[in-house]
């Protein structure tokens, strides 16, 4: 991991008999919004707390700029917190807040206010510094909290579930202004979510967590089109999950797959494969098309299935169909609703549909070689 | 806004029983004060009226020096002990909420409790030990009893308070760069500036009142208010007390006004 900014080397924490991380090891580039992403539980805020001096790990090593920081104190390190409560001082004006880690340098008046005035534009709450905490909405409240974590020019800057307090829309909203706020500065952002799509959003690269184990680290769409393991299958999205065994291998990329109570199906596969292996493939539910008319002229190796209508979901943007295709076999399929007027023919419960997605759509998370 | 169901709002007008139960209780508290009241304007020295008179008043402000020494023993007992209770009760709420170390527990439980030991027994177990280290008993012995039986009260209502407390501000600012005493000084002192205040007020009130305790480790000219009424009583009672107990009365209900509203202001919600 030469040439990271943030190097996590082997990390292991123990609270009693819990294992919370287990030999964790990550590289962190300078200038990245990197995401640790995972249910709660995971060890995903135990790491960071470890990278911002709150616990020391109970083995391994962190490294910030090739420098052991480990031995260095919270007030000491380069890195800075925002933090899930937003942990402002109630006693203290907005302004002062901000500029707390600058009283404590002593600054001349001038150059603080100088400073603060900055960062609160930076933020966009330039009006609100006479203003105490309690006066101000979440949103204004984490704005807040990013300003004073930001102001001492931190090297890396660590957001501890900043927007898991805010409702649904506020969140989509932050975290815009936060990536520009990270294009601006340009420092290293960690960010810990246990949201994923807050995450593959905003992430240059994810590292997935469960059970105080990294699981795979790549960019958002790596891990979202090429999940590692069935954990990240399932918990990025939504997904179609399957096993069978390996029928045929193809030109190398691909491969046919008996799927017990579906048949044989083409997949995308990178991983070497041999026949009579089995296998674990995902489809997502987005890369299926559904129409009551079977497809026709379809180029390459398609998949195609029959099938009727399970159950049917509708949300405004998309609908949601389970369709079942054997009794022991349904597939979950959505489809976009990108005109009002919908030019296919309208999809009922109960109807008869063809399914179908490309062959390259099928991805095999895990194989098991044919002893 | 729907106001039906789990929308529910309090204010509501009160119920004939909640109204009957509220002025009983509010007769049975107050009934014993205003006659108090009363009577301290009394011209007869005797439970009969005697017409309206300011003289039991002037008695007390030109006539009674002994019961102003002792209420001036009282007074510096009061805010010098509550102090140092709250400033020792106050630091010991904080190292037991937010530091690790051996024997928490046990010290935890030693610290409060006091609170359930009978007064008399506090006070004779402090006789016995300021005669065992030769130590004469005045204001000064006064002052050790009262910091002591204040310390666990404090203590109590100072953690009561923290517990309500984001202790996340402590670790911001230390992120920020905070040294331990920096983070006292400026971050949990000041947010905690409520809860030590109601500490320090409940110290005072405490001390101010206490007779028992007092009653055992008081010597020669140190008596305090309590121990001075006290002592009033068997010669009879004057009226005197009753005005110095009108004054008292005033008195408490304007520091309990003022201690609101300062409390108020500097935490405007």
């Amino acid at each position: 991991m030469k040439g990271s900014q943030v190097t996590v080397k082997g990390v292991e924490k123990y609270f009693g008999g819990f294992h919370a991380l287990k030999n964790v090891s990550l590289g962190i580039n300078k200038g990245e919004f990197y995401s640790l992403l995972g249910p709660s539980g995971c060890g995903k805020t135990t790491l960071l707390r470890i990278i911002a001096g709150f616990e020391d790990p109970s083995a391994g090593a962190v490294f910030l700029d090739d420098r052991d920081v480990i031995p260095i104190a919270a007030n000491k390190r380069p890195v800075n917190t925002v933090f899930q409560t937003y942990a402002l001082f109630p006693h203290l004006s907005v302004f002062e807040n901000v500029a707390f880690p600058l009283r404590l340098k002593k600054l001349p008046n001038a150059a603080v206010k100088e400073k603060v005035g900055e960062f609160l534009e930076l933020v966009k709450l330039p009006k609100e510094g006479g203003k105490l905490p309690s006066q101000l909405s979440g949103g204004q409240k984490q704005r807040v909290a990013i300003a004073r974590a930001l102001i001492n020019e931190p090297s890396v800057l660590l957001l501890d579930e900043p927007l898991s307090a805010l409702d649904a829309k506020l969140r989509q909203h932050m975290l815009i202004e936060l990536d520009a706020i990270h294009d601006k500065i340009g420092i290293t952002f960690i960010y810990v979510t246990h949201d994923q799509q807050e995450a593959l959003s905003v992430s240059d690269r994810v590292a997935v967590m469960n059970e105080g184990e990294v699981v795979q680290v790549g960019t958002p769409s790596e891990i979202y089109e090429s999940p590692s393991c069935p954990f990240v299958a399932h918990f990025i999205g939504e997904t179609n999950y399957l096993g069978g065994e390996v029928a045929e291998v193809l030109d190398g990329k691909h491969a046919r797959v008996d799927f017990p109570g579906i048949g044989a199906l083409y997949v995308y596969q990178d991983k070497p494969l041999s026949v009579g292996d089995g296998v674990k493939v995902t489809v997502r539910p987005e890369k299926i098309r559904i129409s009551s008319d079977k497809p026709e002229g379809q180029a390459g190796r398609m998949n195609v299935l029959e099938g009727t209508v399970d159950e049917l979901i509708y949300s405004g943007f998309q609908s949601k169909f389970f369709v079942r295709v054997s009794a022991s076999a349904t597939f979950r399929i959505f489809r976009q609703h990108v005109k009002y007027f919908m030019d296919e023919k309208a999809i009922n419960w109960k109807d008869k549909v063809y399914i179908w997605w490309n062959d390259n759509d099928g991805y095999v998370v895990e194989a098991e070689k044919n002893p | 806004m729907n106001r039906i169901g789990k929308h529910a709002t309090p204010n509501r007008p009160t119920g004939k029983f909640s109204f009957g139960m509220f002025t009983f209780v509010i007769c049975f508290l107050y009934t014993p004060l205003v006659i108090l009241v009363a009577y301290s304007f009394n011209q007869s020295k005797m439970m009969s009226w005697g017409g309206f008179s300011l003289r039991w008043y002037s008695e007390l402000f030109f006539n009674s020096e002994s019961l102003w020494h002792s209420f001036g023993n009282s007074a510096i007992i009061a805010v010098t002990s509550a102090t140092i209770s709250t400033a020792i009760g106050t630091l010991g709420a904080i190292g037991f909420y937010w530091y690790r170390f051996k024997f928490k527990k046990l010290i935890r439980i030693a610290a409060f409790v006091p609170i359930l030991i009978p007064e008399i027994i506090i006070g004779v177990s402090l006789l016995i030990f300021f005669a065992g280290i030769k130590l004469n008993l005045s204001l000064f012995t006064i002052f050790l009893a009262h910091t002591t039986f204040n310390i666990p009260f404090v203590l109590m209502v100072v953690t009561a308070r923290l517990e309500e407390f984001d202790f996340t501000i402590i670790e911001a600012a230390y992120d920020l760069g905070a040294k331990e005493l920096q983070t006292l000084a400026k971050v949990i002192l000041p947010a905690a500036f409520p809860g030590i205040m109601s500490g320090f007020l409940i110290a005072v009130t405490l001390s101010l009142e206490d007779f028992v305790v007092t009653f055992f480790v008081s010597g020669r000219g140190s008596a305090t208010l309590p121990l001075h009424i006290y002592s009033m009583i068997r010669f009879g009672v004057s009226p005197v007390i009753n005005a110095l107990s009108v004054i008292v009365i005033a008195g408490t209900v304007v520091l309990a006004v003022l201690s609101r509203n300062v409390v108020k202001y500097m935490f405007q919600k």
